[in-house]
């Protein structure tokens, strides 16, 4: 008998199938060679003796009974700091397949306790929502019959698009003549690796994904580019002629700029854009995060501040007091800083009021873009309950957006990209083409090149998202060289360029068809179906069942 | 598919000589439709003064033609000349027309202080404006054309039946210019509009086709919010109107017409001598670029002609002739019907690059491709 009191009950105490994840551990099948336990980021792995009851049956004796062996086994801890994150490194290193985390089909009740330490939920990752509008859109106005099809493999497609400013005819031609200011453009390709901070990404990811794109462009023809998030750029980097392939985030931290602006007199070649972040739209109205578990000595020497205290940026640019003021300043100061040949745009949030943030920057002469970020974005670290339930959906934000700019006669001139659940079930191409045809004139992605360049656990399935923690298991989001050794940055690279040659492909396999192949398909809206009626009046699209 | 046929020639010729030409093209297209534009119009029975403009349409009903003619009367246009074909409804496959009308008009005295471009916006305002009395009226008016030394003609049917519902070949009416194309537009409904030529301010344009850019396009003219950039019942209609728009609001010379429509890609503007201008244009109008497969060819209020490729040249086109007529087909067999006794050895197929331009005085056809230097001093 046990006492009722050394049953550990608290009010928090769990079962492990009260977690999202249950371990499961086959005795017959481990050798006991123990990397499981040390490989797993979340400790949550307990071996302890397990006694198993062996029935002994003598049928020539008819006798019965039980014999007792004892084994080692596994117990799978149940406070929320230990609990299973599903990564399953430990399936992947056990040489014996003897142990994996399957997913809880009961209701699990952890959530009920993920308020701790006087603190809210945190963490790292996707919004854990699988649906995707993007998804369920079709492209369905096929040239078939009326015109000789177009042959993806053999014909030549024109993929880029345009990054920066673009004047009306009108004014283009009078500039010319008169020889005034142009502003700067830059031919990109329209699949962008989204901001990822150096700090929020390893050493080793951020190489990687440097080394892939500099192939792309380099030896590929591909002009991929990357934007670096807050948190500066390696300096010798920025010195270095692969600038051109970057893209420079400012935010409202300001975190590594410092020394962007001092190597400004030495920089070989222009960045390609600047990017100023006013919003994410994972977390919308909240500012960056980076926790100090992820603050080492490289990064904290990057952004000039202490080692080890956690850097959250302002929801806001404090310096700031209004829209217009805002776009003035910091659009036309940086702007400045290039000496007017880098196209500067600002990235928000996808929310209601994005179209007056547009309509603020149609006027503005010196803004190049505007990237508006969808709430399936991913995110570093953040609140648990801004990733899940704040923020606008991509789709319907865009689209309103560029109708604005059609109703002004004005979408040739301010380009619209668009961010936030592209490819988040692994359709990128067709996502990224969804929303170039909704109206968008290229899109980021963050978490699918995450996925797919570095084999990221994270699911839409509240699996891994232990990001912001800096224990990530692959070593992609982690600080700690322990961890981010897993990562080879050259295995990074090169599926950086599968990925992108893959999307070269896919994309002319949606061209093709639709007949298109001199230019991008921006805003070809009559090319779109979905079978849901409201979101298609909505968006303007085909009804289609 | 449809089937194009020009023919340019210093002197006027009958428009049932092109239609021969569309039937000798038959093969391969279905007749379900005909549009012709002629230009440099003459009549046999009436001595036009070149400037009066033309209004040309059909009248579905007789109350249709009464409220025209009331129109017309009220804004103070003064009825010149009232061509009357002797038509044989019985070839028309369509039951609801009352006339087809080609009349010349006098512009009203209050014109007379208005400047060449108001006298222009005007011409078009009024067609628009009698399109949308038609659309006001179940459709019961259909204005193709009101211009200066043009007359259009649409109809549905078979080129050479509609030719001989109207007796066309009587030789009551003929001109230096006279466009064809058969075939009503593939991706939307039968519309009479719909068929091409496409018309607007004297710039004229067909071709045979589908425009897959159709929608982004639309919206971008649509969206300069100018009076004539309107209808769009076609997918092809833009064409027309991104060449008014290059010539007529960008002032740019004709050869920027394909630079628009077809960009040369990075690669060969970087080796341009004024790539950078070109590179700029291109993307300036990236909405205006076209795509698939497409033979255009157009003319203008001076009787200059023009013909180009897509960027793939997935629609070819021939020209052939001798000095002083030039005939334009899409099919070879159709410059053989229009101008059978020629130097076969001038003929030309344009490449994707090129551009076709038979200028007014019609001497030779000039050939000018994109990687020329562009015509343009200050892009220099
Ligand atoms: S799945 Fe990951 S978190 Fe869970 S036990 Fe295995 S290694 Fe640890
Ligand atoms: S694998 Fe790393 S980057 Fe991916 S969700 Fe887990 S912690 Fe985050």
């Amino acid at each position: 008998m046990v006492s009722i009191r050394s049953i550990p009950s608290t009010p928090s105490s769990l079962t492990y199938h009260d977690l999202p994840w249950i371990i499961e551990h086959r005795e017959d099948r481990c050798q006991l060679c123990g990397r499981c336990t040390s490989v797993c980021p979340k400790e949550c792995l307990q071996l302890t003796y397990r006694r198993q009851r062996m029935p002994r049956l003598d049928i020539l004796q008819k006798k019965r009974g039980s014999d007792y062996k004892t084994f080692v086994g596994i117990r799978q801890k149940t406070d929320l700091d230990h609990r299973c994150i599903g990564c399953g490194m430990c399936s992947m290193v056990c040489p014996n397949e003897a142990i994996g985390p399957k997913p809880n089909a009961n209701d699990e009740r952890a959530r009920f306790h993920s308020y701790q330490k006087l603190d809210a939920a945190k963490r790292g990752g996707r919004r854990n929502d699988r649906s995707s509008l993007l998804d369920q859109i079709m492209f369905n106005r096929i040239s078939m019959l009326t015109d000789p099809a177009l042959d993806a493999g053999r014909h030549e497609f024109y993929l880029n698009t345009i990054l920066g400013r673009i004047l009306s005819p009108e004014e283009y031609l009078r500039r010319k003549q008169t020889g005034e200011w142009i502003p700067p453009t830059r031919e990109i390709f329209p699949f962008i690796i989204g901001s990822m901070s150096f700090g929020a990404l390893s050493p080793n990811m951020w190489l990687g994904l440097l080394q892939g794109v500099a192939y792309c462009n380099e030896v590929l023809g591909i002009p991929v580019v990357m934007c670096t998030g807050e948190g500066g750029c390696p300096p010798w980097v920025l010195k270095s002629k692969f600038l051109k392939y970057i893209i420079l985030q400012i935010a409202s931290g300001y975190f590594g700029w410092d020394e962007i602006i001092r190597a400004i007199p030495e920089m070989q070649c222009e960045p390609a854009a600047i990017e100023i972040k006013y919003g994410q739209g994972a977390k919308p109205g909240d500012g960056g995060l980076l926790m100090w578990f992820k603050v080492s000595q490289l990064i904290a020497r990057l952004r000039g501040v202490p080692q080890g205290v956690d850097l959250p940026s302002p929801p806001v640019h404090q310096t700031l007091y209004s829209i217009e003021e805002s776009v003035m300043k910091m659009i036309q100061t940086l702007s400045m800083a290039w000496d007017f040949k880098v196209p500067v745009y600002p990235k928000i949030s996808g929310s209601t009021s994005a179209k007056s943030v547009l309509n603020n920057l149609v006027r503005n002469p010196y803004a190049a873009a505007l990237l508006i970020d969808g709430v399936d974005g991913g995110t570093g670290a953040a609140y648990n309950i801004s990733m899940q339930a704040t923020g606008h959906p991509i789709a319907s934000n865009l689209r309103e957006c560029y109708l604005d700019l059609v109703a002004q006669g004005k979408q040739n001139e301010i380009p619209l990209f668009a961010a936030g659940g592209v490819g988040k079930n692994g359709n990128v191409a067709q996502n990224g083409m969804a929303l170039i045809m909704l109206g968008a004139s290229g899109v980021h992605i963050g978490k699918y090149i995450m996925q797919a360049a570095a084999g990221c656990l994270g699911s839409e399935k509240d699996r891994c998202n232990v990001c912001n923690v800096g224990i990530c298991p692959k070593g992609i989001t982690s600080q700690n060289p322990k961890l981010y050794r897993r990562l080879n940055p050259d295995d990074v690279a090169q599926r950086v360029v599968d990925v992108f040659s893959g999307i070269r492909i896919e994309m002319k396999k949606i061209m093709a068809p639709l007949g298109r192949s001199q230019c991008l398909p921006i805003g070809m809206s009559d090319a779109l179906g979905i079978a849901d009626k409201d979101v298609a009046d909505k968006l303007q699209i085909k009804y289609v069942c | 598919m449809c089937r194009l046929a020009m023919k340019t020639a210093s002197e006027p010729f009958s428009p049932y000589s092109v239609l021969q030409a569309m039937e000798a093209m038959q093969e391969g297209y279905d007749g379900s439709g005909l549009g012709l534009l002629l230009r440099g119009v003459t009549f046999a029975d009436y001595k036009y003064k070149s400037g009066d403009p033309i209004l040309s349409g059909i009248a579905h009903t007789e109350s249709a033609l009464y409220r025209l003619n009331d129109y017309m009367q009220d804004k103070g246009f003064t009825l010149k000349y009232d061509h009357e074909f002797d038509t044989d409804f019985s070839l028309v496959e369509a039951k609801d027309r009352h006339q087809y009308f080609v009349r010349v008009y006098n512009t009203p005295s209050s014109w007379d202080s208005f400047t060449q471009e108001q006298i222009d916006q005007e011409l078009m305002l009024t067609r628009l404006a009698l399109r949308k009395n038609g659309e006001e009226n179940n459709g019961d008016l259909t204005v193709f054309g009101f211009w200066p030394d043009v007359a259009i003609i649409k109809e549905v049917g078979w080129p050479l039946t509609i030719g001989d519902a109207l007796r066309l070949s009587d030789n009551r009416i003929s001109s230096r210019i006279c466009m064809a194309q058969g075939r009503q537009n593939t991706n939307y409904g039968i519309n009479l509009y719909a068929c091409h030529p496409f018309f607007v301010q004297g710039i004229a344009t067909m071709t045979n086709g589908e425009n897959t850019a159709f929608i982004p396009i639309k919206e971008y003219l649509s969206g300069v919010h100018w009076p004539g950039y309107t209808g769009y019942q076609s997918d092809s209609e833009v064409f027309a109107h991104i060449l008014h728009y290059v010539i007529r609001k960008l002032k740019l010379p004709l050869e920027a017409y394909k630079h628009v429509i077809t960009p040369l890609n990075s690669v060969e503007l970087s080796n341009h001598p004024q790539g950078d201008f070109l590179k700029g244009l291109r993307d300036v109008c990236r909405r205006l670029i076209i795509d698939g497969p497409n033979c255009v060819m157009g003319t203008l209020p001076d009787e200059t002609t023009i013909m180009c490729m897509d960027s793939k040249k997935l629609r070819p086109a021939t020209i052939g002739g001798n000095p002083g007529e030039w005939a334009l087909a899409s099919e070879m067999c159709g410059v053989d019907a229009m101008i059978p006794e020629r130097d076969k050895s001038l003929d030309f197929q344009p490449m994707r690059e090129n551009s076709i331009i038979v200028p007014p005085d019609r001497k030779e056809y000039k050939i000018w491709s994109q990687f020329d230097p562009f015509p343009l001093h200050q892009a220099a």
